[in-house]
């Protein structure tokens, strides 16, 4: 072996010799689950090399990748920026769309549920400008056939009714206006007594006398002694009763949220109605459940018997308002000329 | 063989022996046949390794690591194919081949001649070689062993007396 000094080639071929024999030990042994053990050693013998070598060609391509090829990203961060936040824009109409969607599907399932009363949808297009009252503006007036005193309404419960009628447009005095007022009375005695607001988010229903029993948590419903909305249509909840003289003071939360109304229903008639409240339209339905059987067998009466000025087909705003088939109802109470007087409780 | 005659001439006073031809493949071949056929008759002679005591004998003799390491290479590879398939190749190759290097280099440095020194060496060596087996099946076979027991301490005693006869034996095998 030249270049090797002579008395260290023994160490040399005993080095040699020992790993020539450990390779042929290791070309013989098969390990259970291992295999070779040939393979074993040279896999573990690989492994920390192919570690390091992946670790190190990650880090250095991380590296370039995060430092040095960064020519376009400051554009495409731009651009992404831009892209992100029409896609924000996006994402936030369509949610504001799908609110609306659920909103109208509300309307729709409500006025397919009454599809005998004839009633047209209406959206929201302003409010009051102060405090002193609590109106809203509609964007349907008399050519949409909309009069005055005409009852307004969501889904949820009475809105109001319209005070003011426009060409285009209609002013609704909101139950929460402290000259507002509606026939009411509680669902579970049927006792009567007007509700009006009081100028703040609560109602009020003033005639309760301390003998007769309410409970808090009660629902309040129409009365239909108001000559504008038809019997059972949710009013609110009472929320607090204090013992008044001679009356008692009772507060109520309205069913329909009237700080947050977007799209309304005007009942398009100043015949008293007899509303076909359903399981399926939500809310009305638990008025509807405790009224007694008896008072909701009145004889229907058909479309026929609606004076002819009245008898106004339903109209709709948008898609959630489309034209349905009377099937129901006009009660046949002749229409009252001062039915505002009749909403007034005073 | 240059290296003996370096060793020879470092160390003046340590001879490097010669044997006659064929004695020591043919000491090799009986210490194998007798380590492959006698224990099936005497079970108790298993404890004498023959090939061992062969591999110490020429190392110290020839006082060459090179020959020594080679010879001790051979005898355990050659003892490995006697033992069956459960011995692989390499198990006693390795360890003989370190004894057969470690021999030939104290042989070269110091006199191997003495019974006494034969004894000693030959414990120490029977010693060294077991640890080179054990750690062999430790390590590379993954096999469980015991470092040491009683058996093993007999065998070492019983393989240096052995191995002070069986070296006065072989030294008539000497080149004069």
């Amino acid at each position: 072996m030249p270049g090797i000094p002579s008395r260290h080639k023994s160490i040399f071929l005993l080095t040699g010799v020992v790993l020539l024999q450990v390779l042929l030990l290791a070309l013989q042994i098969k390990r259970d689950s291992e295999g070779r053990l040939i393979r074993v050693w040279t896999v573990g013998a690989f492994s920390p090399f192919e570690r390091a070598g992946n670790h190190g060609i990650g880090h250095l391509r991380e590296t370039w990748r995060h430092y040095f090829a960064l020519q376009n990203a400051s554009r495409e961060n731009e651009q992404l920026r831009h892209e992100n936040d029409e896609l924000k824009m996006q994402v936030n109409q369509l949610q504001s769309k799908a609110i609306e969607a659920d909103r109208l599907a509300l309307l729709l399932n409500f006025h397919k549920s009454h599809e005998n009363v004839p009633m047209l949808g209406a959206r929201v297009i302003a409010t009051s400008a102060g405090t002193a009252s609590a109106t809203i503006m509609l964007d349907r007036g008399s050519k949409d056939h909309i009069k005055k005193n005409m009852g307004v309404i969501t889904p949820e419960g009475v809105v109001g009714k319209v005070v003011e009628v426009y060409d285009s447009t209609s002013e609704v005095l909101l139950l929460t206006d402290k000259d507002s007022g509606v026939g009411a009375m509680l669902s579970s005695s049927r006792k009567q007594s007007p509700v009006g607001g009081a100028g703040e988010p609560l109602l009020v229903m003033k005639y309760v006398a301390n003998d007769d029993t309410v409970n808090i948590g009660e629902h309040v419903v129409t009365s239909g002694m108001d000559k504008i909305f038809p019997r059972d249509l949710p009013i609110g909840t009472i929320t607090d009763i204090k013992p008044g003289n001679p009356f008692k003071s009772i507060r109520i939360r309205p069913s329909a949220d009237l700080e947050r109304l977007e799209e309304v229903i005007v009942l398009l008639t100043l015949q008293p109605l007899q509303m076909n409240l359903e399981p399926e339209t939500g809310k009305p339905s638990a008025s509807v459940a405790t009224k007694p059987a008896g008072e909701t067998a009145k004889p229907s009466a058909s479309a026929a018997s609606k004076p002819a000025g009245e008898a106004v087909k339903s109209r709709t705003s948008g898609a959630a308002a489309k034209p349905a088939p009377a099937t129901v109802t006009a009660a046949p109470v002749p229409a009252s000329e001062n039915a505002a007087a009749a909403v007034k409780p005073e | 063989m240059n290296d003996a005659f370096d060793i020879r001439n470092m160390e003046s006073h340590i001879e490097v022996h010669k044997f006659r031809g064929g004695a020591i493949v043919g000491a090799t071949l009986l210490a194998l046949m007798f380590q492959a056929f006698v224990p099936v008759y005497f079970a108790k002679a298993a404890m004498i390794d023959l090939p061992l005591l062969i591999t110490i004998y020429f190392g110290l003799s020839r006082r060459n690591p090179s020959t020594g390491l080679l010879l001790g290479m051979v005898i355990g590879l050659l003892q490995d194919s006697l033992s069956g398939p459960t011995v692989p190749l390499g198990l006693y190759g390795i360890a003989k081949t370190v004894i057969g290097y470690l021999a030939s280099s104290i042989g070269a440095r110091l006199d191997t001649e003495h019974p006494a020194a034969r004894f000693a060496l030959t414990i120490i060596f029977f010693g060294l070689h077991q640890g080179i087996v054990l750690l062999t099946r430790r390590i590379l076979l993954a096999q469980s062993s015991v470092w040491f027991t009683m058996h093993l301490a007999a065998a070492a005693v019983v393989n240096a007396i052995v191995a002070v006869f069986l070296f006065a034996l072989l030294d008539h095998l000497r080149k004069s």
